[in-house]
């Protein structure tokens, strides 16, 4: 969807998408990081389960909500991504464990 | 504003649109005089509970009324079902009131001791439990939970489900719902009450008021009497989460959407635009000691409320002397006792007449004139 | 790192590093007062100068000589004795200047002699059938990633909708070399003829010349349809097409990306919860707090500053914010006000800045078809409430917003009627025949954007607190 433009020298990240090693770049956002890895990085709704991506990348419409190192529902595009970050891509509602 | 109708019901709110509701499924030709989109509304700031426990220290026959109203729920939430296809999430499998360190604990078992020991008062089941016996019905609880005390007739239902099921309803009755009429004066004349409203005169053979704390000012214009005693409670609700509370307790409840709402606070305060955190946090501490997990949710929203509280704290039902025909119906519950209002005080002012031995006891000539009691209605 | 505030009392505290936040800050720090800004985002720069600090993106070219206006704010702002905190997202401000602030998870509690609240705008909500689907984004978020991250779109994109911002963004994607497959304009025809007595006005502003090139720089390289009527975007679980009516014709294209902007909005969460009175503005279709000439509004103490104040765009915005902390400097430490360029001189600045708004107001004022939608399109996104339960619930007696609520759900989830707040007051208002006005808005609250339970119990409690609470 979104591809990065060749003028960006910034230094590489390594952050995991369930997992996944994914070179980001410092300065991304975890939204940017994850709209530009290629990765399918739907969540979905926890009112009916429905599909969604980021959508204001702003920090009003919270449908960048994601797991980031085990903490739920954080906003994806107002936090930067850091070397071995561990997202999650959150299914339905935020599971809070015990 | 058109006809003339059987009864006028003051206050659309969850208490007067259960009884207008349940006039309507006896067939009465009703109105609901409402006010608009900015007023205090207890209906919606309410915790949604439908509770048993505690409630009626002080005069047992507010005990007996609770748990009446407890045993109608079912009835009522499949009534509306039925009706409007909305399900209104009653859940009735016990609930809890928890206690953090020996103190609490010392207090909940001297209040249980003192409802059992109230002669004439339903039996309702009220025990306590020890933090190991709780921990069995609710496994996540944090090492400060001391014990608590459970009651099985206690419950929760979805309250703002139940209003629009109430409000869906009405449609189907035949009622008429009319916001934004605050009636401003009530008078009688050929055998019928007039009701002024900015949009009109309304004229009706019976009115109902159920403003809340606003019967305080409507009661007196038919020769009734409802001394009020409003107070501001707080409510903090979370983001929604995976179900971990099969049971409501007094001050917390997981919705069967997901959200966590944590209450609530009591104070003189009477302004609902105005949040106090430092009341939130007592709130959301004593949550996150009772359910350490909490403590990473994210809460989304917190509101004040105006709690409907007459004077005494127990629910007040009087038809005028001066004025017959016109009712006065005011208390605290209005989710717990919403099932009452609609089949038995719905019933009672098609008749005609309040029956003593249900509602005797509710009388405000309880009062004498002068209010306030140490009891616990709430 | 997380940094907490230095001091617990400020002369001013400016809410939102923007262009009107920036000025502000600037301004009042270098009168001499205590003043701290603080913002949510990474870097300073709001919207507008979004990563400023530190964009990937140096061909200066690319972005536009406008964009590189806020690094002197910036420079100017650190130059000052401003306190500057990132990352701080302000949860709560009451009246009496008290201000809630998250920052690293825990929150820190700050007084204040005046506030200045220039958190800006956000996009209008564009409510057409399929814009929750995953690919359809804001213009304003594909904005973010190219000023912040150097991102263009790369799969089959087509940009919907109208404004300056639109054709903005448009031009600096074809520049980084990203991919435009179609623009759709959705302008009104019979706007342009609304538009055309502030013709003169606008011809004289720096916004013609500008705008103008922009769009023939577009226009070269993209195709743009015109007149654009109705617009959907379909697909199961993901954007696979746009189809839209223009001149009479339904076309449907295939499309991984759309991209909507129908101007923008202010953002008025934090002052409407702070009690500030709103009003509803007929012409930019949103709600205005209600100011004075110097920005206050009808809370003492509370200036609005930028387009949180009326969308000015940002060579105003930066001006109100001088203003604003020029009316503090006024009030707080009138001697140092000498120093500062008198406020005839700001106004005079302001009404330069503003010369052409009301033409682009009346040439982009969004039609009705895409502000107010019907049947199940989504009108809440956060909890998924459609066009028709809101019509529902009118039709068994919600009033205004708040009724609705309590029918609905609708603006209770995490973004507090951000996106749905203005869609749910005008629906309202068309299915009742009433004003937007007489409708009304959610009454917001504390906390404005969301805090753990954690932080929130972390807040200082006193012993009349715990009885109000613990009471057996």
């Amino acid at each position: 969807m979104f591809r990065r433009s060749e003028q960006d020298k910034r230094p590489q990240v390594q952050i995991f998408i369930d997992g996944v090693a994914v070179a980001a770049r410092q300065g991304d956002t975890v939204s940017a990081a994850l709209l530009a890895s290629g990765v399918d990085v739907r969540r979905s709704t926890a009112v009916s389960g429905a599909p969604r991506l980021p959508y204001c990348m702003m920090g009003v419409c919270f449908d960048c909500l994601i797991t980031i190192d085990g903490v739920g529902n954080r906003q994806g595009c107002l936090v930067p991504v850091a070397e071995g970050m561990q997202i999650e891509i959150q299914k339905g509602k935020r599971e809070i464990g015990q | 504003m058109s006809g003339e109708y059987d009864v006028a019901v003051v206050g659309g709110g969850l208490l007067g649109s259960a009884i207008a509701w349940g006039l309507g499924r006896l067939g009465k030709k009703v109105a609901v005089l409402d006010e608009g989109d900015i007023t205090r509304r207890a209906s919606r700031a309410n915790f949604a509970l439908v509770w048993v426990q505690s409630k009626g220290l002080g005069m047992p026959a507010y005990t007996v009324w609770t748990v009446q109203a407890s045993q109608a729920w079912g009835r009522l939430a499949s009534e509306l079902k039925q009706q409007t296809g909305l399900d209104v999430s009653l859940q009735q499998n016990g609930g809890f009131h928890l206690t953090l360190g020996e103190e609490e604990f010392g207090q909940r078992t001297e209040l249980v001791k003192r409802m059992h020991n109230q002669v004439g008062a339903a039996d309702y089941k009220m025990e306590m439990l020890s933090a190991s016996q709780v921990k069995k019905s609710l496994p996540l609880i944090g090492p400060e939970v001391s014990g608590g005390s459970y009651c099985p007739l206690d419950g929760h239902v979805n309250s703002l489900r139940t209003f629009r099921a109430f409000h869906t309803g009405f449609k189907a009755f035949g009622i008429d719902y009319l916001p934004e009429r605050p009636v401003s004066a009530i008078g009688k004349s050929g055998g019928e009450f007039h009701l002024t409203t900015p949009k009109g005169e309304l004229r009706a053979a019976k009115i109902v008021l159920a403003a809340g704390n606003a019967n305080q000012t409507l009661a007196p214009m038919v020769g009734l009497y409802a001394p009020m005693g409003p107070t501001r409670g707080q409510i903090v609700v979370t983001e929604r989460t995976m179900p971990f509370l099969p049971h409501p307790l007094t001050t917390i409840r997981q919705t069967d959407e997901g959200t966590v709402m944590i209450g609530d606070s009591k104070e003189d305060e009477l302004d609902d635009r105005a949040l106090k955190h430092s009341i939130s946090a007592v709130m959301t501490d004593r949550a996150q000691r009772m359910f350490p997990h909490l403590s990473r949710l994210n809460v989304v929203r917190s509101w004040a409320g105006i709690r409907v509280m007459p004077q005494d704290g127990f629910p007040i039902y009087d038809q005028s002397e001066t004025h017959p025909g016109a009712f006065v119906a005011c208390c605290h519950s209005g989710v717990t006792l919403a099932s009452n209002h609609a089949f038995e005080i719905a019933r009672m002012v098609a008749q005609g007449v309040l029956e003593p031995e249900l509602v005797g006891a509710f009388s405000a000539s309880r009062f004498g004139g002068a209010g306030a009691a140490n009891s616990s209605g709430y | 790192m997380t940094v907490a505030p230095r001091r617990e009392d400020y002369d001013v505290v400016v809410i939102g590093a923007g262009p009107a936040g920036l000025a502000a800050a600037a301004t009042s720090a270098e009168a001499g007062l205590t003043t701290l800004l603080l913002d949510e985002n990474i870097g300073p720069g709001g919207q507008v100068f979004r990563a400023i600090s530190s964009t990937p993106v140096t061909d200066r070219n690319q972005l536009g000589a406008d964009y590189w206006v806020g690094a002197d704010l910036v420079q100017s702002l650190r130059a000052s004795s401003a306190e500057v905190i990132p990352r701080a997202t302000v949860w709560s401000l009451d009246r009496n200047l008290d201000i809630a602030v998250s920052i690293g998870g825990a929150s820190a509690f700050v007084k204040a002699k005046r506030v200045i609240l220039a958190t800006g705008a956000l996009e209008r909500p564009f409510p057409i059938p399929g814009w929750t689907l995953p690919g359809v984004m804001t213009a304003g978020a594909a904005q973010t990633m190219l000023k912040s991250s150097a991102l263009v779109p790369d799969g089959r994109t087509v940009i919907a909708g109208q404004g300056p911002l639109l054709w903005l963004l448009a031009a600096q994607i074809l520049r980084l070399g990203g991919r435009i497959d179609r623009i759709l304009d959705t302008t009104e025809r019979g706007n342009y003829l609304a538009a055309l007595p502030h013709a003169f006005a606008f011809l004289t502003s720096p916004y013609f010349a500008k705008g103008l090139s922009m769009m023939r720089e577009v226009k070269a390289k993209v195709q743009v349809v015109s007149g654009v009527a109705e617009l959907a975007a379909a697909g199961d679980g993901q954007l696979a097409s746009v189809s839209y009516v223009a001149g009479g014709r339904r076309e449907t294209i295939p499309a991984d990306l759309l991209l909507l902007h129908q101007g923008v909005v202010p953002n008025v969460n934090l002052a409407m919860s702070a009690g500030v009175e709103h009003r509803w503005d007929d012409l930019q279709l949103c709600w205005s707090p209600v100011l004075d000439a110097s920005g206050n509004s009808s809370v003492a103490g509370i200036a609005i500053a930028g387009d949180g104040a009326g969308i000015g765009g940002a060579n105003a915005a930066v001006v109100r914010g001088r203003i604003a902390a020029r009316a503090a400097v006024d009030a707080l430490a009138p001697a140092a006000a000498a120093r500062l360029p008198a406020m005839a001189t700001l106004r005079a600045d302001l009404a330069k800045a503003e010369r052409g708004r009301l033409f682009l107001d009346t040439l982009f004022r969004p039609a009705p078809q895409f502000r107010i939608p019907s049947g199940d399109t989504i009108v809440c996104r956060c909890e998924e409430v459609t066009a028709k339960d809101v019509l529902d619930s009118v039709a068994i007696g919600a009033t205004g917003p708040n009724q609705l609520k309590a029918y609905r759900r609708t603006g209770m989830g995490p973004c507090q009627g951000r996106l749905c707040g203005l869609t749910v007051t005008e629906l309202m208002a068309q299915a009742r025949g009433k004003s937007p006005q007489e409708i009304g808005y959610y009454r917001l609250r504390a906390p404005v954007k969301p805090i753990t339970l954690a932080e929130l119990a972390a807040v200082p409690k006193s012993e009349a607190d715990v009885k109000a609470v613990v009471r057996g």
